[in-house]
């Protein structure tokens, strides 16, 4: 490792860019939320040519050093190429060719080359952007049609970015939330008792549910933080556990007819809940994007302005980097955790609301799905910083919509599984950046690795 | 002088001795209570009969009858009285440790008396045992994240390794029809999981946490691709094989412990082993103490020569290796066939385990079987006691751990460095 006296003087002039897209640790305490909100952009009383000469040096370097964001595309390359092995893995024309490779190499290649690109073009497509709807659109076809894909993947992403915030606000004050999917499922039932049990009028009835939902998770997750805080529980297991407990609930409710269960139904299913509870739709029917993404970018924002412009903010922060310190600093550092867990299980239920209001407007036993797990990896890819996290859920889900569409275009030859594969593979290289510069051949910077997002069980 | 006393009580712990008696005193009044109010009224009015002996046994034990009411009133007051002494006289670490064992026990004979409704006798010795095979992946797994922590490296990928050990014991197995080789291919699958924990962790200073997750995520998607491409469509790679149990010549003929201890799959035998192995390296040995300063002061333990780098790397292997055994128990140990997310949070349950049990192998020993005597009540209980509806039974596992880690345990201390890589200045 360089000292780091001798390589100062020299990034002087990129410590502004590079502060924007890497925050260090000193950096952590203030100027980290600004630059990501994007105000840290332009340097103050600089001529306009030295300011351009300085943003091209400032480029040259974050690639050839690999800042942050060239770590994270980098990485989501990296993993790219590993998935292009199991596409070709899954295709039997592919592993036939292979097996001639010594006569014919060059058919092996071409046919590899066009198997992985076939699924990684539909899964473009399914995602984000499919050009034949364009000329569709020429022809007469339906202009909404060219804004499905991003449409479906922004209503994936909703509650991944809802779970992920919650997640992450947690790590933010050093605390690791693996009990996002027991507050979402706390949120669910407050939602849909509400959503069918009660008659509003139309606006106020989504209000209500939507309300009711952050109270059903932020119950949940105040409960960890009270354990944590009058009898030093740990959090990890208290969550963990309250998981298992929140699922037998919602088994147990879903089967009752007199508490939540549809009547005549042997299924554990909820009855529909009502109309005027449901989000509005911008698009069309529920794969369709919602009002629920609003909502969850609101959050986002919402948390952001939370963490970086306010007292409770900064308190987070401070019992986050050091518990000990805040406490000697006067902040009280139990309430902290206790806010922020009641926080954390509020937006996990927000999340539930989503889901439930939005897209499947009943709740069965298996809604909660992979959201709490998905969360905490959301989180992860996006450093537990609010605009991260909304990035890195409309990554994870446009990841979940090219799966399902890629399934479907191969006829099951290339599962949705590898989805998950990818996924996992891109935090990890997001995690190691040691990793992604070895590979890249990039010049290491005096820093070791990004900032550590979570901390270990020293709190 | 005024600065520094308010310097010493904001320094303070928020948790104090005192606050934690009263809590522990609580808790075992409220545990006395639940014995008196809940297990006593609600038992039926005749005996509670518990059978010891297997069917199948030679030497049959008659079976015993206690009144059940009173017998749970009386375990009440014997939690209750316990709490009250816990409260007003000091108690040393053993007498704690041995009064909160006291009340568990308390606790769980009343439970026994009142769930066995007098028509079938409940069997304690299949009780038992069920809690022990319950139990085995939750104490190798816990053992793994024992060997990793303890050495420093933080292990949330005691999940994946479960996993990662269930399918590569399950298709090996079936691939070569030999149950062996299957589990020592399980073992080296967890074993590979523990060498990308390493790598990443050790070498490319990635955050644990995250890796551990990570790591979880990558297997259970690999494992799910795999399953879709080898398993689902060619049966021969999943035939669902597993191992018979071994009677111990001798010792499986005492009775009541022969059945519970010396009547089991190997894995029963591999995880005594593992136990004591690993509690005697940690805490009786320099290999262990060596572990123990490089989790505790990595610094130190370099300036005195110990390889940091080469301790954390071994033993976050040998816990890989260890979890995979774990693993291989879910599929060739028990069920035989593997399905899809086989562990379903095994991994992180024995994660609790570790937690609660303070990282020392007893202690996670105790929690795993705290679970495994819950999870086994859960599938008894509705069998004998129709009363409860089965999900508010499948939470008693769960619930009885919150109030463990609140009421009795509370506040552990990890390895001082566990978590931080360590980069040699």
């Amino acid at each position: 490792m360089t000292e780091t006296p001798a390589t100062g003087p020299d990034p002087e002039p990129a410590s502004t860019g590079s502060a924007a897209a890497q925050p260090a640790e000193p950096a952590e305490a203030g100027s980290a939320e600004a630059g990501q909100t994007g105000a840290g952009q332009a340097g103050p009383g600089k001529p306009a040519g030295s300011r351009a000469r300085l943003t091209g040096a400032v480029i040259i370097q974050a690639i050839t050093q690999g800042s942050s964001t060239v770590i994270t595309i980098l990485a989501i390359f990296l993993a790219l190429v590993v998935g292009a092995v199991l596409i070709a893995f899954s295709d039997p024309v592919v592993t036939k060719a292979w097996s001639t490779f010594f006569s014919y190499p060059f058919y092996a290649l071409t046919q590899t080359w066009d198997s992985v690109s076939f699924a990684y073009t539909q899964m473009f497509e399914g995602a984000i952007f499919n050009p034949s709807t364009v000329s569709a659109a020429f022809h007469g076809g339906s202009v909404a049609a060219i804004f499905y894909p991003l449409s479906s993947t922004c209503a994936q992403a909703t509650p991944l970015i809802l779970t992920g915030l919650s997640v992450a606000i947690a790590f933010r004050a050093g605390l690791f939330n693996i009990g996002a999917a027991g507050q979402w499922v706390g949120g669910a039932i407050v939602a849909t008792w509400l959503g069918f049990g009660v008659s509003l009028p139309p606006f106020i009835h989504v209000v209500v549910c939507l309300a009711g939902a952050f109270v059903g998770g932020a119950v949940i997750g105040w409960f960890v933080g009270f354990l944590k805080a009058r009898t030093g529980a740990h959090e990890v297991i208290v969550t963990i556990m309250l998981n298992y407990v929140m699922y037998d609930l919602l088994s147990y409710l879903l089967s009752h007819p007199t508490m939540l269960q549809q009547p005549h139904q042997t299924n554990e299913i909820a009855p529909f809940i009502a109309n005027d509870a449901n989000l509005a739709h911008v698009g069309g029917p529920p794969p369709q994007v919602g009002i629920g993404f609003l909502i969850a970018v609101a959050a986002a924002l919402a948390v952001a302005w939370l963490l970086s412009r306010t007292t409770t903010g900064f308190q987070f922060r401070t019992v986050g980097a050091s518990p000990s310190a805040a406490r000697t600093a006067g902040i009280k550092v139990e309430r902290s955790w206790i806010l922020v867990m009641l926080l954390a299980g509020g937006l996990a239920g927000l999340s539930a609301a989503t889901v439930i209001q939005g897209t499947n407007t009943q709740l069965t036993f298996n809604s909660y799905g992979t959201y709490g797990p998905d969360g905490i990896t959301v989180a992860l890819l996006g450093r537990a910083k609010p605009i991260g996290v909304v990035l890195a859920g409309l990554l994870f889900g446009a990841l979940h919509v090219g799966g399902t569409y890629v399934e479907a275009a191969t006829l099951g030859q290339v599962p949705a599984d590898i989805v998950q594969v990818l996924e996992g593979l891109i935090v990890l290289f997001v995690a190691a950046p040691a990793l992604i510069r070895a590979v890249f051949r990039l010049r290491s910077t005096a820093g070791t690795g990004l900032e550590a997002v979570a901390k270990g069980w020293n709190g | 002088m005024e600065r520094l006393t308010t310097v010493a009580t904001a320094v303070r712990p928020p948790l104090t001795t005192e606050r934690r008696r009263h809590l522990a005193a609580a808790t075992f009044i409220v545990i006395g209570l639940i014995n008196i109010f809940v297990f006593g009224v609600l038992a039926h009015a005749g005996d509670a009969s518990f059978e010891l002996s297997l069917a199948s046994a030679s030497v049959k034990i008659p079976v015993i009858r206690v009144p059940a009411a009173p017998v749970c009133y009386a375990l009440g007051v014997v939690a209750v009285g316990l709490g009250v002494l816990r409260e007003t006289v000091p108690f040393s670490r053993l007498a704690k440790r041995l009064a909160i064992a006291g009340v568990l026990v308390c606790f769980l004979l009343s439970l026994l008396c009142w769930a066995d409704a007098g028509a079938i006798p409940l069997n304690v010795i299949i009780i038992s045992q069920g809690t022990f095979t319950e139990s085995i992946p939750l104490i190798l797994g816990a053992l793994a994240g024992c060997l990793c922590e303890r050495s420093g490296v933080i292990n949330i990928a005691i999940e994946g390794q479960l996993l990662f050990g269930a399918f590569t014991a399950a298709i090996v197995a079936s691939a070569f029809g030999g149950l062996w080789v299957g589990l020592v291919a399980g073992s080296l699958a967890g074993g590979l999981v523990g060498v990308l924990l390493a790598v990443f962790a050790i070498s490319f200073l990635t955050d644990q946490i995250v890796l551990g997750v990570v790591l979880n995520v990558l297997v259970l998607g690999m494992t799910d691709y795999l399953y879709d491409r080898l398993m689902s469509q060619n049966p021969n790679y999943n035939t669902g094989i597993t191992f018979g149990s071994i009677k111990i010549p001798g010792l499986s003929q005492i009775p009541i412990i022969g059945p519970i201890f010396f009547d089991s799959t190997v894995f029963l035998y591999i995880t005594y082993a593992a136990i004591i192995v690993i509690q005697v390296a940690l805490f009786h040995s320099r290999w262990g103490l060596r572990v123990r300063a490089v989790g505790e002061h990595p610094t130190a333990a370099d300036t005195v020569g110990i390889n940091v780098l080469w301790i954390r790397y071994r033993n976050v292997i040998l816990g890989g290796l260890v979890a995979g055994i774990g693993g291989a128990y879910l599929t060739i140990g028990s069920v035989g066939s593997f399905i899809p997310d086989i562990s379903s949070g095994f991994g992180y349950i024995a994660l609790a385990a570790l937690i609660f049990g303070r990282w020392t192998p007893l202690g996670a020993l105790a929690a795993a079987l705290l679970f495994g005597f819950c999870e086994e009540m859960a599938l008894v209980l509705p069998t004998v006691n129709p009363v409860l509806p089965a999900p508010i039974m499948n939470m008693a596992p769960y619930v009885a751990t919150i109030i463990a880690v609140a009421g009795l345990v509370g506040k552990v201390r990890p390895p001082k460095a566990d978590g931080q890589p360590y980069v040699k200045a």
